[in-house]
């Protein structure tokens, strides 16, 4: 772990700890007055604390956007800045970027929070039988029951439908559906199951380089091991099974590697895999017997010609009974992403194939003690997969909004990559998917010494002086993890057009003058 | 769930039904119970285990997570009020929808305080706050009041992108957090509430996980010990089994109307430092099990006790509103705290729950909640926000339902009168149901229930005779789950046995909740009564 991480979050500590000054202020002087009073040591400190804790990162909510947030703060407050706005580009967040909801969605939701409305003629009859619909399946016909810990029946069974029609009639058994608070949940989950053993037997998990954190996160979390194979770049960051099998081997002798969890499209890569690499990394953990995780949310956000979405669930029953019965694989999909960009409502599920029956009643236990998902993202995970058909009166427009979002974003793919790569000391491999570019950026010697000097990653060092001096704020490479001596960051592709634009500019017009600088 | 209960599948284990209902009870514990046999036994009727029948003959690749690779913790986790008895009814249920009979017409479900499955009806200028949130073009309807549209721009302004479905910052939505910590100052009648202490959490269970994560760490004796009422509501046990930490058990007093007693404090805390290093006090105040509502002496001996032995307290405060009986009063933790002066509100690490799922609002499936938490070390409070970033955030929707239950209807605002009138009469009617529940239930012979203070739950002591008892064990269960189990099959009632929280020794209980309706609740306890007085009968004509 870099030492940068522990000095930026005790900065950020020590900024923390001025807050509740008048407390201790209060307390001084009730100390006078009373005389010298013992003061108590705090049970909870970093010396006494879970050790595992201490070691999570998480860079996508990590110091710079701290920093970000509190320039916004200084902004608000009339401090003088060479910006007027902080432009949070460091995290998937559609709606926060100004993309509209979809209104079909919206209705639904609203008609089951208060179903009163269905009583309004203004909503529209197919929005108010999906909302029926689902509000029968929940207890009391209130979306404020709990549900069942698994999901919603109705819902689980929507998503197996949806599964099945997506990849062209494989079929999918609603008993492996399991609803969950978001994408990230249900990883957490399927990881905690596999984690298990002591030392040399402790699991492995393998994870892309770069990677989203939370796959990283939630390894130092549990204390599993983290197994990184790189992804790469030079080849549009794709996977090569010879790396798998390197990675796998070297760890092989100091843990027990059981799982390979792959991110596809990628994040914050931006690859879609090609159905042949799918295949190739299914028969590798078939031979190797890993558990497979794939991280599919962005399943719809695919722009490169040429380049289409293949679920490894579809790959796999695909490559015959040899496999399909055998491979253990848990995907993952989520609200938050693709057109919808419904990130709060922390909506998701995850199918579960081939998992022993007995682990899969404990999966069910392990899942019952959190009672279950919030039902609003459940509902919205149902009109996600449930979405209006042909024929029904919101169609049309529903399609409408869709296909914007989703051209727009092919739009911003482009001209990201375009405009990153007209830089020099900026390289960018095209954006085929998902919702970021990970640029490589060369930094001259100088910033790296300066960063280092510092106790800073070269490439958080640049984010830092980037948001200070342009108020964009991007998350460095050294968060998702690199190879030793390459530098990136990850920006998301999601500020409207004309605002991409502006921010691509300035980005370019600071690497030019950081480069000058420091050269 | 992909287990099938049938009880063809047990035929060959060769049991003979040596009770009434045993047969049954006996394959569906089998079931439950998951064995170390391996799939040449599969007893579960999935998509799997067919595809497996199916290629038996070919090379059968061991599976990479089995009973025997699976994390043991996760293993060790268990959750009663969501547990076997549970997943029983839900097939119950399932086989009467498809035409099946039983000696009932309909499962009612008193295992789990889930008021809106129960029939309660929301409070209707949440729901309209929560709606305008969601499709803003509502703002323009008539039909919907000011002051909800007022509050619903005010959430929104406080979103990104003013959207309901954009992430917030990871403790929650900034302007909710100071309508909490205002909240909680009136409720506090003036003690300070630092809004940066506040974070919004998914329900109060994930708060309460969150919390115990920072905590537990250490190896052999110097492993967090974490102190639990028994009875205790399992979220606790759960979250201590799943993080491998130490359990430490404090019995409350049911002869005393469940309350704490410090010298039992003393004496499981002085016992449990033998083998680990006791951190934590988790007190759950109005109780959940067993109702009782903290008196504030005992609230100050609590904290003074965390005080000297240095413990951190987390008070476990969902059921603030929930309290019935008149001579008992809701104390919080942090007001009592305050009181006992600086040395003490300066320096005890406190931690406290309130979530949208009790209360009069119910809201149970939106998952809000938060927690505050005071004199926290700076630098652990940074490793919390850290922590609480790999998740995101808790889901919009919950955090706007919170910040209406701490934002509700003033006196001079127009929904205020509705608001009011629904909120008294749900905790009204509550209070007449824990009266009646407790009154009905004492009526029966070897049924001993003490009053019902606080919260949702009757947790009453059940007598089961000798007889019965040793047919639960004969079937490697527990007597009280025995007997919900029979329960549930003859009557159609689902509660939760006693042994799921924890009891002393010897002595059992059930836990249900005074959520149904009182005319479903009259013929559930009227059922319950019949059932119990016919399963003493049963079971003494065999001595």
């Amino acid at each position: 772990s870099w030492s940068w991480d522990r000095t930026s979050w005790q900065t950020y500590a020590t900024n923390l700890s001025a807050f509740p000054a008048a407390q201790s202020e209060h307390l001084q002087q009730k100390m006078s007055e009373n005389g010298a009073l013992p003061l108590r040591g705090k049970v909870l400190t970093l010396d006494t604390m879970n050790a595992n804790v201490k070691k999570v990162d998480y860079a996508v909510r990590g110091p710079i956007v701290q920093r970000a947030v509190q320039i916004e703060k200084e902004l608000k407050e009339g401090v003088k800045k060479p910006f007027e706005e902080v432009i949070k580009a460091n995290i998937g967040d559609a709606h926060a970027m100004g993309q509209r909801p979809i209104t079909f969605f919206r209705q639904v939701m609203a008609l089951c929070t208060y179903p009163q409305l269905l009583d309004d003629n203004k909503f529209p009859e197919d929005a108010k039988n999906r909302a029926r619909r689902i509000l029968q399946s929940c207890g009391g016909n209130s979306i404020g029951a709990y549900t069942t810990s698994q999901g919603i029946d109705c819902v689980r069974h929507d998503v197996a439908n949806y599964i099945q029609r997506r990849d062209g009639g494989i079929p999918s058994d609603p008993d492996n559906i399991y609803l969950t608070t978001g994408a990230s949940d249900g990883i957490v989950t399927i990881l905690k199951l596999l984690t298990t053993g002591e030392g040399r037997t402790r699991t492995g998990v393998m994870i892309s380089i770069p990677q989203y954190p939370l796959y990283s996160a939630s390894i130092a979390e549990l204390g599993a091991v983290q197994i990184n194979y790189y992804l790469n770049e030079e080849k549009c960051w794709s996977l090569d099974i010879s790396e798998l099998q390197r990675s796998l081997q070297a760890a092989r002798e100091h843990c027990n590697p059981c799982v390979l969890c792959i991110i596809n499209p990628g994040n914050p890569t931006g690859q879609v895999q090609s159905r042949q690499c799918i295949e190739d990394v299914i028969r590798f953990a078939a031979k190797e017997n890993l558990f497979l995780m794939a991280d599919e949310v962005y399943q719809d956000n695919v722009y490169a010609e040429g380049c289409a979405f293949h679920s490894f669930k579809k790959v796999l029953f695909e490559m015959g009974p040899e496999y399909s019965s055998k491979v253990e694989l848990a995907s993952f999909h989520s609200t938050s992403k693709c057109y919808m960009g419904e990130c709060g409502f922390r909506g998701g599920y995850m199918e579960v194939m081939n998992m022993d029956p007995e682990v899969k009643a404990q999966l069910t236990k392990l899942v019952s003690v959190r009672l279950c998902p919030p039902a609003p993202g459940q509902a919205l995970m149902d009109l996600v997969v449930n979405s209006p058909q042909p024929g029904e009166p919101s169609y049309q427009t529903f399609m409408k909004e869709r296909t914007a979002v989703l051209s727009a974003l092919a739009e911003k793919a482009k001209l990201t990559e375009e405009i990153l790569n007209t830089v020099p000391g900026i390289s960018c491999n095209p954006v085929q998917g998902a919702m970021y570019s990970f640029p490589r950026i060369t930094l001259p010697e100088r910033s790296i010494n300066e960063a280092k000097a510092k106790g800073q990653a070269p490439d958080m060092f640049y984010c830092m002086k980037l948001l200070e001096e342009t108020g964009i704020c991007l998350v460095p490479g050294s968060g998702f993890g690199q190879r030793e001596g390459t530098y990136h960051f990850r920006m998301t592709i999601l500020p409207p057009t004309d605002k991409l634009k502006i921010m691509l500019n300035k980005l370019k017009e600071f690497h030019q003058k950081f480069t000058q600088q420091y050269s | 769930m992909g287990a099938s209960w049938s009880v063809q599948d047990f035929r060959q284990t060769g049991v003979t039904q040596s009770g009434p209902g045993a047969f049954f009870l006996f394959c569906f514990w089998k079931t439950w119970r998951p064995s170390v046999e391996k799939y040449g036994q599969m007893r579960f009727l999935t998509a799997e285990a067919k595809v497996s029948a199916g290629r038996l003959n070919g090379k059968m690749r061991e599976k990479t997570l089995t009973m025997d690779t699976l994390n043991p913790q996760v293993k060790a986790v268990e959750y009663a009020v969501r547990g076997p008895i549970v997943i029983k009814a839900g097939e119950i249920e399932k086989y009467l929808e498809e035409g099946g009979t039983k000696p009932f017409s309909e499962v009612i479900k008193a295992n789990i305080g889930d008021a809106h499955a129960m029939g309660q009806q929301p409070i209707t200028f949440l729901r309209q706050v929560v709606a305008l949130c969601t499709f803003p073009e509502l703002m323009d309807s008539p039909s919907f009041p000011e002051d909800a549209k007022w509050r619903a721009r005010r959430i929104l302004q406080g979103c990104g992108g003013h959207s309901l479905g954009s992430y917030s910052a990871s403790p929650g939505v900034e302007c909710i957090r100071k309508d909490i910590a205002a909240y909680i100052e009136q409720r506090d009648e003036g003690v300070p509430s630092d809004w940066e202490n506040i974070y919004l959490t998914t329900g109060a269970s994930d708060g309460i996980m969150t919390i115990l994560r920072l905590l537990v760490s250490g190896k052999d004796s110097s492993r967090t010990g974490v102190m639990i009422p028994i009875p205790q509501y399992p979220l606790y046990s759960a979250a201590i089994s799943e993080m491998d930490a130490v359990q430490v058990n404090y019995y409350l007093d049911e002869d005393n109307c469940w309350a704490l007693d410090i010298n039992e404090l003393y004496r499981a805390y002085q016992a449990a430092k033998l083998h680990c290093q006791p951190k934590v006090i988790c007190i759950i105040n109005p109780g959940n099990p067993t109702g009782q509502v903290q008196s504030k002496k005992c609230i100050e001996e609590v904290l003074h006790f965390a005080y000297e032995e240095n413990l951190f307290v987390m008070s476990d405060e969902v059921y603030q509103d929930n309290v019935y009986t008149p001579d008992c009063q809701f104390h919080s933790f942090k007001k009592v705290l305050y009181e006992m002066g600086p040395e003490y509100f300066n320096s005890v690490e406190l931690a406290s729950f309130h979530s949208t799922s009790k209360g009069y609002t119910g809201e149970c499936g939106f998952r809000g909640g938060y927690m505050e938490v005071i004199n926290m070390d700076p630098e652990v409070k940074a490793q919390l926000v850290k922590l609480l970033s790999v998740r995101l955030c808790p889901p919009l929707a919950g955090q706007a339902a919170m910040d209406v239950i701490v934002n509700p209807p003033q006196p001079d605002e127009h929904s205020y009168k509705q608001f009011h009138q629904e909120k008294s009469s749900v905790l009204g009617a509550l209070a007449d149901k824990a009266k009646l529940t407790e009154q009905i239930l004492n009526a029966v012979p070897g049924i001993k229930c003490n009053p019902v203070q606080g919260a949702m739950y009757a947790f009453p002591r059940i007598f089961i005779p000798p007889k019965a008892v040793e047919e639960a064990k004969a079937l490697g269960m527990q007597p009280d789950m025995f007997y919900c189990l029979r329960l549930l099959e003859e009557t159609g009632i689902c509660v939760v046995p006693g042994s799921g929280f924890g009891q002393k020794d010897g002595t059992y209980h059930f836990r249900m909740t005074i959520l149904p309706s009182i005319e479903k609740l009259k013929v559930l306890l009227g059922k319950v009564r019949d059932f119990h007085i016919s399963f003493l009968k049963e079971y003494s004509a065999l001595e």
